[in-house]
């Protein structure tokens, strides 16, 4: 392709995304044309105002929606033609999602949680529970792991929830808003989690309208009415650091 | 998703709200145990109705005089004199298939032994009698060959008049006396209980069919030698309905009835009767049935209505599942095999209680328990095909949400 060096796969590749909403007679233009790349090892921060695009934009790459126009490559796979079920399974094996409001199983124990995109995977239960415990005990969870989410606090059902994202060793892994519902400390130990696990090379793309969060990103891209209007990457903060820093200051 | 995994994961969700999935299996439990229980009560119904015909004696026909007209009038169908002694005699010799036929007239009557008095059933009997009712003497003898064709003043007594005129005493050799002549007695017949129409058929005197008719019944039969009815019994094996047709043509014979003119006698067995009583014990039975199957289909309207309300509520939950990979046909079996769990479990509960419904009623009825395992089988697999059908809907639903509303729900 023009002749250029062989370069590496990016893991995300979009050119000219386009969502509209039909809304009876009104068109709502949800993301007008947005052409990125996202390479492997990334940590992004997708900002912007509620209304930009940017919560369209996660849906998309997340592969929960299909782009009414554009395309999307996801590992150099074009996956805006898929089928629902391939869609399903596509975000079974690439996507680790994590929710603001942790979005567990209420009946089922921690363990159970972080098993349930194995089942779906079609990983034997014996494998299931020891993956499971493996990604427990690398969010620090390892003496929580029979709790039902009721018994633990919002910090620790996050930290289930990535273990849930982690478990299934996706392409990247893709937060909403992920210290939303948590306090400031809390959110430093999350964003603490996300650098490390970034660091060990699992991309994280995390959708915030917190500046506070953006900054641990070493990318930021930011929305207004369905565009991009900047892309500018930067030196992250280290969350273990700022954590310490929260520490003395108390 | 594995199967197991399926239906452990709608294992939970269903204890999760365990009082309204109970709530919700009631219609099923209802249907399903009505079906098991009216089944079961109807087979120890009828099993018990043919002990008392086995009892009675299948191969049994009886011939009574006069017969119903083709249009409908009887003509005093039991009571005409057109059977005589000499029939049943007729019969008796010359159809090798009659293993006896027994010519029979009875009266109601008052017997008085001492100072105890007593309304009883006079049956006037020939000695062929004993054979065709298959009816033993307990105590005592039967008549003798001399006293049933001389008439003899000889009475062979049933339990319950043994019982009302002498209490516990013996009553052979005691005399009776019948509109005042004198009787021996002679026996006491075996316990025979209620006829199937309700009757005691220990109530009953047995006297030599010439002595009956001569000096206790009546002068008009004595005349003509008619008699009430004649019981026949036919050898074990022979085809009864044949042997019915060798009857009717003798007795037309007999009776010089030209072609084309109605019989004047009638013929009945007992199979028939309990043809009759089988046919209107399924119609009971059909009533029943379609009772059952209306509380199954509600008990599915249900099961569908709560799958609806569960998909509602659970919404989140399935954008979630389907954010971690649920496929929409993982969806949808999810919650087709929650429906068909809970009618599946509700079917059992049924089955249970319709076993211990029809073990009770069997207990106070005092017929035979019949559980039929192919129908709790039936009632199984059609519980949970009612889970299937009311689930369909409900889980289609589930599968089609969009992943994004979904997760979006509160």
């Amino acid at each position: 392709m023009d002749g250029a060096l062989p370069v590496a796969t990016p893991l995300i590749e979009v050119r000219d995304l386009e969502r509209i909403y039909q809304m009876g007679e009104e068109r709502v233009v949800a993301l007008a044309g947005v052409s990125t790349r996202i390479e492997p090892g990334s940590f992004v921060a997708v900002m912007g105002p509620s209304g930009s695009g940017k919560s369209t934009f996660m849906n998309l790459i997340g592969c929960l929606d299909k782009p009414t126009k554009g395309s999307y490559r996801l590992k150099g796979r074009e996956v805006a033609v898929l089928t629902a079920s391939e869609l399903a399974m596509t975000r079974n094996r690439e996507i680790g999602f994590v929710f603001q409001q942790f979005n567990l199983l209420q009946r089922v124990d921690a363990l159970g949680n972080v098993e349930l995109p194995m089942m779906y995977a079609g990983v034997p239960a014996r494998k299931r529970r020891e993956n499971a415990v493996l990604a427990l005990e690398r969010v620090g969870l390892a003496d929580r792991m029979g709790h039902l989410p009721l018994q633990l606090s919002g910090g620790q059902q996050q930290r289930v929830a990535i273990a849930r994202a982690l478990v299934n060793s996706p392409a990247c892994l893709l937060a909403d808003e992920p210290t939303g519902a948590l306090d400031s400390r809390t959110s430093l130990d999350i964003m603490a989690l996300f650098q490390a696990l970034n660091r060990e090379g699992m991309s994280v793309i995390i959708v915030t309208h917190e500046a506070d969060v953006a900054a641990f990103a070493s990318r930021v891209i930011r929305f207004r009415d369905g565009r991009i209007v900047s892309d500018v990457e930067q030196q992250p903060k280290d969350a273990r650091r700022a954590l310490e820093e929260w520490a003395e200051a108390a | 998703m594995s199967l197991l995994d399926a239906l452990l994961s709608s294992a939970s969700a269903i204890r999760a709200h365990a009082l309204r999935s109970i709530l919700t299996m009631l219609g099923i439990v209802i249907g399903v145990a009505a079906v098991i229980a009216m089944v079961a009560v109807g087979n120890g119904a009828r099993e018990r109705v043919n002990a008392q015909i086995q009892a009675l004696g299948a191969n049994l026909i009886i011939i009574i005089p006069g017969n119903v007209t083709q249009t409908g009038a009887r003509l005093g169908t039991g009571n005409a004199a057109t059977l005589t002694d000499a029939d049943a005699a007729a019969l008796g010799s010359e159809i090798p298939v009659i293993q006896a036929a027994a010519p029979i007239v009875r009266g109601g009557v008052q017997v008085v032994a001492g100072a105890a008095n007593w309304a009883t059933t006079a049956i006037g009997v020939d000695l062929a009698y004993f054979i065709a009712r298959e009816w033993p003497v307990e105590t005592g003898r039967e008549f003798t060959e001399e006293e049933s064709r001389r008439g003899g003043q000889v009475a062979i007594i049933g339990q319950t008049v043994a019982r009302e005129l002498f209490g516990g005493e013996n009553p052979l050799g005691a005399q009776l006396r019948v509109k005042n002549v004198p009787f021996e007695i002679i026996g006491v017949m075996a316990k025979k209980g209620q006829s199937m129409g309700g009757t005691d058929q220990d109530d009953v005197i047995l006297l030599p069919l010439q002595t009956a008719r001569q000096r206790v019944i009546g002068t008009s039969r004595a005349k003509n030698r008619s008699v009430n009815q004649i019981v026949v019994k036919v050898r074990e094996g022979e085809d009864l309905s044949a042997a019915e047709e060798e009857m009717k043509r003798l007795l037309r014979q007999r009776h010089r009835l030209a072609d084309g003119r109605d019989d004047d006698f009638s013929l009945r067995n007992l199979a028939e009767i309990q043809a009759t009583r089988e046919e209107s014990a399924r119609t009971m039975a059909m009533l029943l049935l379609s009772v059952a199957g209306v509380s199954l289909v509600v008990g599915g309207i249900g099961i569908m209505n709560i799958m609806l309300v569960s998909v509602t509520e659970r919404t989140k939950e399935i954008g979630l599942r389907m954010a971690v990979g649920a496929r929409p046909i993982d969806v949808m079996g999810q919650f087709l095999i929650e429906a068909t769990l809970i009618a599946l479990i509700g079917g059992v509960i049924g089955i249970a209680i319709g076993i211990g419904i029809a073990i009770v009623s069997a207990n106070t009825a005092g017929w035979p328990l019949v559980i039929d395992p192919g129908v709790a089988l039936a009632a199984f697999i059609f519980s949970g095909l009612v889970g299937v059908v009311s689930g369909f809907y409900p889980a289609f639903r589930a599968a089609r949400l969009d992943p994004v509303e979904a997760l979006r729900a509160a």
